[in-house]
């Protein structure tokens, strides 16, 4: 039970990354097109710049999390997909040093190279998370000590010999970076003004028509791809909530208010990732083709005296961070100058 | 460099001595600048207030680049290490999990207001704010330490049936008696890097006749500051010294160039271990000296590493002599220069001290070296095992990543690093040319 507990947990510091550090990420995928002039740059980066790093923070926290609620997925997945998890650290570092000392190193030579890898690396992020995501969601090729390899690409098939990439993953990646680049958007309709603004709700209505395509053609995939997911909402109706909450995001989004648009693609983000989430619960890990070799909340988790403890220490820990952020966010509110 | 092992052992030594450059500077400026604005909310001087904005600025540089160099050690404990994080991941997850939860999260979110929000907060609510970057550096220092010092000496923690290590008591881990002596130990060092490099920019400002007025505040907080550490840093390292000798004594034997067991064993001032035969080269030796620091007796017996069989042998033994020889001469040179300099400082005559202010210019590298030495001596120290006693390194990396991939990410972080030193420089020089009395819009928004 305490397992099911933690997966929960896991899942709401997961989906509290993503909302939060997604607006950001999401900014920085449309940079380069919303945001012409060098004052509208130095907009954008300055609507994101008090709060990126502790939203950032949302990443190792719930990494840590996962490492010690379920160890064994831990070792296995971060193993398994070595390769475009190191990509992603080098994409971090690549966008933490050009947003940071941009604030250092601002001259008509250096600026154009931090705006470049700023939106570079977001778009790639956004794309790396989805295809993650993905992964996750159709299942990888466990042996029976829950290790695996997977290759960057094999034949671009989700068939016997996966790779990171193929057309399903692919997909869910694509998807990703429409959601947060629509996130993105709208945070920066809510947070700057005048034409850049405008500008910014422009892209967002554009980006919507592509984000509901998107997301039928993925939900039907993921539906056809892995049966559990089915089975799952066939068994428990009562998950039918979570993309209930993603549809009514989803709508949200045209909304006129640009606080409550920006708040729905929020309810979006949520509602898609508890939808996976519901969807292969108990896996945390399908293993594909041999289903036996898959990780569940049950087979991940370690003994459940720290499983208990970190309870104690956990819940308290989180919603004092999350005090500071609305302290932090409140105290930066209204647009920027 | 063909076996999967060596390569892993290399990326994170690799990662991690680049990665540790950083926060050592930071933890330390943290305490530093918060003294500074201590000092600026006291006496009200200008002065005060923008020698800490220049630090912080300083500051976040370095805590940027600790910051982005920073998740791929988080990160490695799974990619290379899986081994070892499925079997203890129960245990020093905990400790990781809470630095993410209880200190990053502090962290970041007063180290955005601190640097954006002078004006807003006023200059209490700016001090808080350092107060509260301070103590979640500190936090996170501590928190890793533990997370080492498990590995070093295991506490509060059960087997499973398959061997896999869960958590028995929270509070053995939490206090466990040898990260307690190394936090303070590490903390020390940290404030060391941060008043040496303090002081070091106040000499360079004199020696130039540049910031003169910020030059005299940053050599008197560093020296003061390096004083304060580097006697402590002796302290703690006698506190962690025994810890080795009780809990590792095969590593001290290592560390202290011991081959045989004597009564009244000397220590090692130099000299070169000779594995191969079992001696030390060329040594200049202080008689009975070590029996004392170890037991606190002069004829007390310290075993030498023949009692123990080769396969609990640190192995590289050498490397590790070096490391921790390095370490104290460097904390011993560090007593001496913050002694005289503090002595000079109090007669009102270092400002005026060409000689000195030369020796604290030059002095900067120095406490990174120990740092690094310290970092080497206590990793090298605890082979071969990954826990100590209960796990060997060599059964903890990750047995689906091959040695091909591994070398392919190392290669990569090797180029990307070395990007980041140039531009960390070049900010960094930047920034020491601009100097404290260049208010840039920055510091003020």
């Amino acid at each position: 039970m305490i397992q099911v507990i933690w997966f929960c947990l896991v899942a709401v510091t997961i989906a509290g990354y993503v909302v939060l550090d997604g607006f950001d990420l999401g900014a920085g995928a449309i940079h380069l097109l919303i945001a012409k002039t060098p004052a509208e740059r130095k907009s954008v980066l300055a609507s994101i710049g008090p709060v990126w790093d502790g939203n950032e923070v949302w990443l190792l926290a719930g990494g840590g999390t996962l490492y010690f609620a379920f160890p064994a997925l831990y070792a296995s997945s971060f193993s398994g997909f070595y390769l475009p998890l190191m990509m992603v650290l080098w994409l971090l570092i690549l966008r933490g040093v050009s947003i940071e000392f941009r604030n250092h190193l601002d001259s008509p030579v250096w600026t154009p190279l931090w705006d470049a890898g700023f939106c570079v690396s977001s778009l790639l992020l956004a794309v790396f998370y989805g295809a993650a995501l993905g992964n996750v969601i159709r299942g990888v090729p466990l042996n029976a000590t829950g290790d695996f390899f997977l290759p960057l690409w094999t034949n671009f098939s989700p068939g016997p010999q996966p790779g990171i990439l193929d057309w399903y993953t692919v997909l869910i990646g694509v998807l990703a970076l429409a959601a947060l680049a629509m996130h993105g958007s709208l945070w920066v309709r809510y947070k700057t003004s005048g034409e850049l603004s405008v500008r910014a709700g422009g892209v967002a209505r554009g980006i919507w028509w592509a984000l509901g395509f998107l997301t039928l053609a993925s939900t039907a995939a993921s539906f056809s791809l892995q049966r559990h997911i089915l089975a799952n909402f066939q068994d428990h109706p009562w998950g039918t909530v979570f993309p209930l909450l993603a549809i009514a995001g989803f709508v949200g989004m045209r909304l006129h208010g640009e606080l409550a648009a920006f708040l729905s693609a929020c309810a979006y983000l949520v509602g898609m990732l508890t939808s996976a989430a519901f969807g292969v619960f108990p896996y945390v890990l399908p293993s594909v083709p041999t289903p036996d070799f898959g990780l569940t909340v049950y087979n991940a988790a370690p003994a459940v005296y720290g499983l208990q403890v970190g309870l104690a220490w956990w819940i308290p820990g989180m919603a004092l961070a999350t005090g500071y952020s609305v302290f932090v966010y409140r105290r930066f509110a209204g647009k920027v100058s | 460099m063909d076996s999967a092992l060596t390569v892993d052992r290399l990326h994170f030594a690799f990662t991690a001595t680049f990665h540790y450059l950083f926060p050592q500077l930071t933890m330390g400026l943290a305490l530093l600048i918060v003294w500074l604005k201590t000092l600026a909310l006291k006496t009200g001087d200008e002065h005060y207030h923008r020698a800490a904005r220049f630090w912080t600025k300083i500051f976040a540089i370095n805590f940027a680049v600790g910051v982005v160099t920073g998740i791929p050690m988080e990160f490695q404990f799974g990619t290379n290490w899986s081994r070892f994080s499925k079997s203890a991941g129960g245990v020093i997850g905990q400790t990781l999990a809470m630095e993410g939860v209880y200190s990053f999260f502090l962290e970041s979110s007063f180290l955005g207001l601190f640097i954006y929000g002078e004006k807003m907060l006023g200059p209490v609510g700016h001090w808080a704010s350092a107060v509260l970057v301070w103590l979640g550096s500190w936090m996170s220092g501590y928190l890793i330490v533990l997370t080492d010092a498990w590995m070093q000496h295991p506490t509060g923690y059960i087997r499973g049936p398959g061997g896999e290590f869960g958590l028995a008591s929270f509070w053995d881990l939490l206090l466990n008696p040898w990260g307690l002596w190394q936090y303070m130990h590490v903390m020390m060092g940290a404030v060391a890097t941060g008043a040496f490099v303090m002081a070091s920019t106040g000499a360079f400002y004199l020696i130039a006749r540049r910031h003169e007025a910020y030059g005299r505040i940053f050599i008197t907080t560093g020296v003061a500051g390096a004083l304060f550490a580097s006697l402590f840093l002796l302290a703690t390292g006698d506190g962690q010294g025994r810890n080795v000798a009780r809990y590792q004594p095969v590593t001290l034997a290592a560390t202290e160039g011991l081959f045989t067991t004597a009564r009244g064993a000397p220590l090692a001032i130099m000299g070169q271990p000779d594995t191969e035969s079992g001696r030390l080269d060329n040594p200049l030796l202080l008689p009975n000296v070590l029996s004392f620091l170890t037991y606190r007796h002069w004829s007390a017996e310290v075993k030498g590493l023949s009692e123990y069989p080769r396969e609990l042998w640190p192995d590289n033994v050498p490397l590790l002599y070096y490391s921790f020889h390095i370490m104290v001469g460097l904390g011993t040179i560090f007593i001496v220069i913050a002694a005289v300099c503090g002595v000079w400082l109090l007669r009102g005559r270092l400002f005026d001290s060409q000689p000195l202010l030369w020796i604290l210019m030059l002095s900067f590298p120095f406490p990174y070296i120990a740092n690094t030495a310290g970092w080497m001596t206590a990793e090298l120290g605890r082979q071969p095992w990954l826990i100590y006693g209960l796990m060997r390194t060599a059964a903890g990396a990750s047995p689906a990543v091959s040695a091909g991939n591994a070398l392919f990410t190392l290669v990569g972080f090797m180029g990307i690093y070395v990007l980041l030193g140039i531009l960390w420089l070049l900010l960094i020089y930047r920034e020491l040319e601009h100097g404290p009395e260049a208010d840039t819009a920055e510091a003020h928004r």
